[in-house]
């Protein structure tokens, strides 16, 4: 999934001054499970604005909902008349959500609440981290289902590197050296063969270096 | 002259232990200060983030959470998780400019129907010292 974090409220209220009607709207999807962008979010940001316009002496009407998934179109016309009504949308999904609602309503101003973060997972409750950079050509058969783009802290594809101790990254104590992790799970399975053979230099076109990406099925197409 | 301010308080009680206390409080005509506004929760950790921001939002001039000791938790991390959760309310609180004092958590047991008056009391006291809440909402409305 996607994981956000939630802007410095700070920021958000620089973002939002001179705007007096809000329509601050959630994503019921990825950034709902990172406790960054769902409606419980939307809740509590929406009365930390009320509270803070109330100190200021100044209006604010804030209308508050989310939506199951804002980065697809079909669930962004289910807020077409509260969009309507507010003078601006503060979106708190990822990047892509934004977008797309700035790309369905063209005449409103949206802004992000969010910084998106990485696509990872949850380790455990406050817990999530990486674990896919998208680099568009998958290699996690060869290294035991551990990515090495993602989670190697030089993107090693023949690691590890000498600063591997003790498990550890030499780029702190608590990161684990996934090359130590592939390796490991590489001889549970035993699997160590697949460490002989050398990985050649990557293509990084399909990464995102070859331009924006864009994948067009003809079979599925109109 | 101009009359004493005297704070609305909201108190989340779980349903365990410090409810019980708040009972025996009673039972034993103990008192505590008419600031105090109960609302009994069937666990401390239950209380959200937004629960404490809506009742400050809502005219409330401070919110206390009262949980069960440490260890004590019928549902064993409960306590530990409102905790951690009204440091994170008072990080908000914070960057609203709102005293960070005005929220606290305190964990006692079902038979400190002393203690339960003696934190109302405290409560109420840093509250009142602290003023009405800046957010100008006139408390005989709650």
């Amino acid at each position: 999934m996607i994981v956000g974090q939630q802007k410095d409220f700070d920021e958000i209220k620089k973002m939002i001054t001179g705007y007096n009607r809000l329509l601050v709207l959630g994503c019921q999807t990825c950034v709902a499970i990172s406790f960054a962008g769902g409606m419980r979010e939307v809740e509590i940001l929406a009365s930390m604005i009320r509270m803070d316009r109330k100190m200021a002496g100044q209006d604010v009407e804030i209308v508050e909902e989310a939506i199951l998934r804002q980065c697809d179109f079909e669930f962004l016309d289910s807020v077409k008349d509260l969009v309507a009504d507010c003078d601006v949308v503060l979106s708190l999904a990822c990047g892509v959500g934004v977008q797309a609602m700035a790309e369905r309503y063209p005449d409103k101003v949206i802004l992000p609440g969010l910084n998106t973060t990485f696509m990872g997972l949850t380790e455990e409750m406050g817990v999530w981290s990486e674990r896919c950079a998208g680099c568009g050509d998958c290699i996690l058969d060869r290294t035991g289902g551990l990515c090495p783009i993602a989670r190697c802290s030089k993107g090693l594809l023949n690691g590890p590197c000498g600063g591997s101790v003790n498990g550890k990254c030499e780029i702190s104590p608590d990161v684990d050296c996934v090359w130590q992790l592939i390796i490991d799970r590489l001889k549970a399975l035993n699997q160590l063969e697949k460490l002989e053979e050398i990985f050649p230099v990557k293509d990084w076109s399909v990464s995102g270096h070859g331009g924006t990406r864009k994948i067009i099925r003809e079979d599925l197409t109109a | 002259m101009k009359a004493k301010f005297e704070p609305l308080i909201l108190a989340f009680c779980c349903n365990y232990c410090p409810s019980c206390a708040a009972d025996l409080a009673e039972s034993a005509k103990l008192q505590y200060p008419p600031n105090i506004r109960i609302i009994k929760v069937p666990c401390i950790g239950a209380v959200g983030t937004i629960h404490i921001l809506k009742a400050l939002e809502n005219g409330a001039d401070g919110v206390c959470l009262m949980g069960c000791l440490e260890g004590n938790c019928e549902y064993l991390t409960g306590n530990f998780r409102a905790g951690k959760r009204v440091q994170y309310v008072k990080k908000l609180l914070g960057k609203l400019s709102i005293e960070k004092e005005r929220l606290e958590i305190y964990n006692l047991s079902a038979a400190e129907a002393h203690r339960f008056c003696e934190i109302a009391g405290e409560v109420t006291e840093t509250v009142r010292s602290l003023g009405p809440i800046p957010l100008k909402i006139d408390n005989s409305k709650i």
